[in-house]
This record gives structure tokens, C-alpha cells and sequence, in this order.
């Protein structure tokens, strides 16, 4: 699974990818990366804080299910910014989603020997205003998310 | 290691205060040295104070929810306090504010514990 380059540069905005390891420490570091680059939209507190904990989300799925952690594994993170709409994409080339529908019910966790609590999805759906899963098995999952950043200038006008 | 644990005992009260960030990285840790002081024994109850508790997010729900049922098991209470929005918000929408009791600081918290027990 992998985005042409030119989908997210042929709408005139700005963005950034990355790409890194399948390893836990790189959760911290991927929510700060993301969390840095929306900066210039001026977000608050409460904005960026939904935006570090949905990265926190994708990319935990990405290195628990998509490798089941495997630490050989590459996840990839896109953002581009249009406006004051951010767009996210975080993807793996891991695993798939067997049962879509399931995977998005709240509580539900295909690996509930972990303690994980099921509350992944429900929380990129709740925090972001559009959120979309394609998935496909043994090829890999991307997520893609949007929201619109009330940028605190707005406030000032 | 971006977060951090202290962990005191009062009387058969386990006050575990967390400190930084507590994601999928740091949940091991914290699941680990948790189920240890409490298997050390004296624990009835426990009082997760977040007042230095800087990110959490799904995975915390799960270590948070994993300790609740291990002192609900041994028959004691597990009580938060100091959840801020944030946090607040992760609680509502997994449910866990209908089964964890929440108070504004450790001192309301332990008050409770000790009328309880």
C-alpha cells in the first residue's frame, strides 16, 4: 500500500512524510513529528492533543496489528495541509483487517490477551472530522483522517 | 523512558502517581511495576493519581482498566484523581467513568478509601 507522491503534492498545499521503524519508541516521536508540523496552523491545546492521540492510535495499530510487533516493519505517515484542513495518512504494508466492521466496534479488540481496550478506532473517529479505513489482507492498512483546524486567529479577526 | 512512576503505600493504600506519557511504549512498564507492588502484598486499594500525566491514549485505557480488575478481584477499590479534559474525554468514550470513581486530588480520594474500608 502506497500513495503516489503526486496525490498529495498536485493540490498546491504544504506537506511532509515520513517513514520509520515498526518500533514502540517511534509512537512518541511520530505524535510529536505531526504535532510539530500543524504548528503553523496555530492549533490549540485541545486541537493538538486530539491530533497526537489519533497518531498515538494509528501507529500503535500499525506496529501491534498490522506486524504484530515486528520491529522490521515500515510505517508511513503523510500529512499535507490545504487551508486549514489538515490531512493525515498513516499506513503499513503489514497484516490487513480480517473483519473491518468488527474491528470498528467500540471495546472490540482481536488481541484482548494484551489489555488493549478496543477504543482505537471509536477515538480517530470521535477526535477527527472524516476518518476512513481501506484494508486489505496481507497487503496492509492505511488509514487516512481530516480535520479542520479552528486556528485561534479566528478568535482575533 | 518518557514516563514515570512513584509509587506509595499508605496503610493498605496503594498510590501509584504517573508522570509523562503513557502510550502503548509505556504500558508494559507501568502494567508491570503496578501488579508488582500490589502482589507485594498490604494492597486493598489503589488511588492512580494523573496530575503529572502529560499524554495518554488508548493504550493507557487498557493498563488503567487491567488494574481495576485485578483490585476489583482482590476485593478492594481502585480510584482516580487528578483527570484532566483530555484524559476526562478518553473516559467517557470508553465507558471506564462509569466504573472508576473520580476525585479532584488524592487527598478527597484516600478520605473515600478509608470510609470505605
Amino acid at each position: 500500500m502506497s500513495e503516489k507522491l503526486e496525490d498529495v503534492t498536485q493540490n498546491g498545499g504544504n506537506f511532509m512524510t515520513l517513514q520509520f521503524a515498526s518500533r514502540s519508541e517511534n509512537e512518541a516521536f511520530a505524535r510529536v513529528a505531526v504535532a510539530a508540523f500543524v504548528t503553523q496552523l496555530d492549533p490549540t491545546m485541545d486541537e493538538l492533543t486530539d491530533l497526537k492521540t489519533v497518531v498515538s492510535e494509528a501507529v500503535t495499530n500499525c506496529i501491534i496489528h498490522g506486524y504484530d510487533n515486528d520491529p522490521n516493519g515500515i510505517v508511513k505517515i503523510s500529512a499535507q495541509i490545504i487551508d486549514e484542513t489538515i490531512s493525515i495518512t498513516i499506513e503499513d504494508n503489514g497484516h490487513g483487517i480480517e473483519d473491518l466492521e468488527l474491528a470498528k466496534q467500540p471495546l472490540y479488540t482481536s488481541k484482548p490477551e494484551l489489555e488493549r481496550s478496543g477504543m482505537g478506532f471509536t477515538i480517530m473517529e470521535n477526535f477527527m472530522d472524516e476518518f476512513e479505513v481501506i484494508s486489505e489482507l496481507g497487503s496492509g492498512t492505511r488509514i487516512r483522517m481530516k480535520k479542520r483546524i479552528e486556528s485561534k486567529k479566528a478568535l482575533y479577526n | 523512558m518518557n514516563l514515570q512512576l512513584e509509587l506509595e503505600q499508605r496503610r493498605q493504600v496503594l498510590i501509584v502517581r504517573l508522570r509523562g506519557e503513557l502510550d502503548h511504549h509505556t504500558a508494559e512498564t507501568v502494567r508491570t511495576r503496578m501488579d508488582e507492588a500490589i502482589q507485594r502484598g498490604r494492597v486493598e486499594h489503589l488511588v492512580l493519581s494523573l496530575e503529572d500525566l502529560t499524554f495518554m491514549d488508548s493504550s493507557g485505557l487498557g493498563v488503567i482498566l487491567g488494574r481495576y480488575k485485578v483490585i476489583k478481584n482482590l476485593g478492594g477499590k481502585m480510584v482516580v484523581c487528578h483527570v484532566n479534559p483530555s484524559v476526562h474525554r478518553l473516559f467517557e468514550l470508553s465507558g471506564l467513568f462509569k466504573i472508576l470513581a473520580i476525585y479532584e486530588n488524592e487527598r478527597s480520594a484516600l478520605t473515600e478509601l478509608e470510609v470505605v474500608s
